[in-house]
């Protein structure tokens, strides 16, 4: 019993940054019909922000409270990614808004390369895997022999209030009704006197600095590298499909069915090597028979 | 150049779709206060000079003038807030947003919020059945119904100059009839009125001035009863 608790705290903690991740993939395609194949990239620059900001603030400023150091590395990331987002989105996806879809995917392909094998070349980053320096002091509690760590806590929490701040946003403010309006029918929307390039920009950043929640979160538990992005990129995506891509709460559940498969799939399947085996299999089978994912709505023909 | 009076002036204005020209050099105007209605059959360019005006058309040759200021540079949702409303063809509601957030939308460039409650009253007013429905997808209202939160998103914008596309189409006569007297009473409280209409009948009843557009010219123009007694009018765009 013990023992499945445990998983289950696992795959809620992998489980958060999968879903932190779909949602940019799933709000991108909602306005653009895009599918940003650089996310997973953004997402490991993020990392590397977190990383060197935290890095230098803990050497320059050492001393501040490790909530501080924490809240303001988040930021930071968030800013910077955002920035980086809304930058790719003006110099390589805007100028190809007409042109056929498939240019667009490809130029994002080529983004993500670009990043990688520039973090790759780039010498304070190089192709090794890095620790983030400890933000928050490990501590583990047993309960009834269940290990849980503060991290593990803080994962799950952060990302789970982040989601629903942006749900909020989504769901209540303007901005967030006009990219819902976007995504019904993006040549009216001028008509209402909104800038649509504005919005795309702003889906864009927010996608990017809720990624970079998760890359931060990320970064407190594991290693990260140039080349991160790529699974956890793939991984996201897929949750972001079985979600029902487009929907925001679809891609947060994606999210953590995606983190169960990771956790469980070496408990009933003999290695961790097949987790991607059954990923995509799962993205398979669910093409299939709900094509459209667990909460996307069947295409509505519009007239 | 803003001498004329007008509050809107088309002059000679030529727009293309690709290598296919659209509107071969036209030129209208409104002045504040009026209905103009444009008629003419499908494909004669009347949506095409609508979307022109309110920018997201852009035009090839010739100028648009609102109050005097050339709308060339304007992007379409500065034009928004330079006064236009338009309400397009096939009523572009937001089927996935409720019927208040599709009107709250159209606020986003009011800077006069104080004045909000009032306009969503006199919209309320004007129709109560969105009032009813208020809290419903724009998308489970029926075509009437969108039509009327067509119209009562671009009154929202606070638009001086009410652009309506084909407002009747889909409708049954006896809602094209009411749609027609709302456009009436909207203009009686201050709003002008550019109206593109295949119904030529309805639209003359209503409107002062009427301009009939064929294959991108404009073929006549003249006051509403001129054009309704006009023999070429009657056989072509009144049933004989």
């Amino acid at each position: 019993m013990q023992f499945y608790i445990q998983q289950t705290l696992n795959a809620l903690q992998v489980g958060s940054v999968y879903a932190l991740i779909a949602l940019g993939y799933t709000m991108v395609y909602g306005i653009l019909t895009l599918i940003n194949f650089a996310h997973g990239d953004i997402f490991m620059i993020s990392c590397y922000v977190a990383f060197f900001f935290s890095t230098l603030v803990i050497s320059v400023l050492a001393g501040l409270p490790p909530l501080v150091v924490f809240v303001l590395t988040m930021l930071v990331s968030m800013f910077f990614t955002a920035l980086l987002a809304v930058v790719i989105e003006r110099l390589a996806y805007k100028p190809l808004r007409t042109a056929p879809r498939i240019s667009a995917v490809i130029t994002a392909l080529g983004i993500g390369l670009l990043l990688e094998n520039f973090m790759v070349a780039f010498k304070p980053v190089g192709p090794a895997p890095r620790f983030m320096p400890e933000l928050i002091p490990n501590v583990i509690y047993n309960i009834g022999g269940v290990a849980v760590s503060n991290i593990q806590i803080v994962i799950i929490v952060v990302s789970i209030v982040a989601m629903v701040i942006l749900d909020l946003i989504v769901r209540r403010t303007m901005v967030g009704m006009a990219m819902r309006a976007i995504s019904w029918d993006k040549f009216t929307v001028p008509l209402m006197g909104i800038p649509v390039d504005r919005i795309i920009s702003l889906t864009f950043a927010l996608g990017a600095s809720i990624a970079a929640v998760g890359g931060t979160l990320y970064g407190m538990a594991y290693t990260i590298d140039p080349y991160m992005g790529i699974r956890i990129g793939w991984w996201a995506f897929i949750s972001a499909v079985v979600g029902g891509i487009g929907n925001i709460r679809g891609a947060m559940l994606g999210g953590f069915i995606l983190g169960f498969v990771e956790i469980f799939t070496p408990v009933f399947l003999p290695a961790s090597t097949y987790r991607d085996f059954v990923a995509f299999s799962l993205l398979l089978v669910l093409l299939i028979f709900k094509p459209t994912g667990l909460l996307g709505r069947p295409m509505v023909q519009k007239v | 150049m803003s001498g004329n009076g007008n509050l809107l002036t088309v002059e000679d204005l030529v727009v293309s779709y690709g290598s296919i020209q659209a509107l071969h050099g036209i030129s209208i105007d409104v002045k504040p206060g009026e209905i103009v209605t444009l008629i003419g059959a499908n494909g004669a360019g009347k949506s095409t000079l609508l979307r022109s005006i309110s920018g997201i058309v852009p035009l090839q040759k010739g100028r648009i003038l609102l109050d005097g200021e050339d709308l060339r540079k304007v992007p379409a949702h500065r034009i928004v807030e330079l006064g236009v409303a338009h309400v397009p063809e096939g009523r572009g509601i937001f089927a996935n947003l409720t019927v208040t957030e599709n009107l709250k939308l159209a606020t986003w460039i009011r800077k006069d919020k104080s004045k909000l409650d009032a306009d969503y009253e006199r919209v309320f007013k004007v129709f109560p059945r969105l009032k009813e429905r208020r809290s419903q997808l724009a998308g489970t209202l029926s075509g009437g119904e969108q039509q009327m939160l067509a119209v009562g998103r671009a009154l929202m914008t606070g638009g001086r100059l009410l652009l309506l596309d084909e407002p009747s189409m889909g409708l049954a006569p006896v809602l094209v009839q009411e749609i027609m007297q709302t456009i009436r009473a909207i203009n009686a409280a201050g709003t002008t009125v550019l109206l593109v209409e295949q119904n030529a009948r309805q639209a003359l009843k209503i409107a002062s001035r009427g301009y009939v557009l064929e294959t991108g010219n404009i073929a006549l123009a003249g006051s509403a009863a001129e054009l309704m007694n006009n023999d070429r009018v009657k056989a072509a765009y009144l049933g004989g």
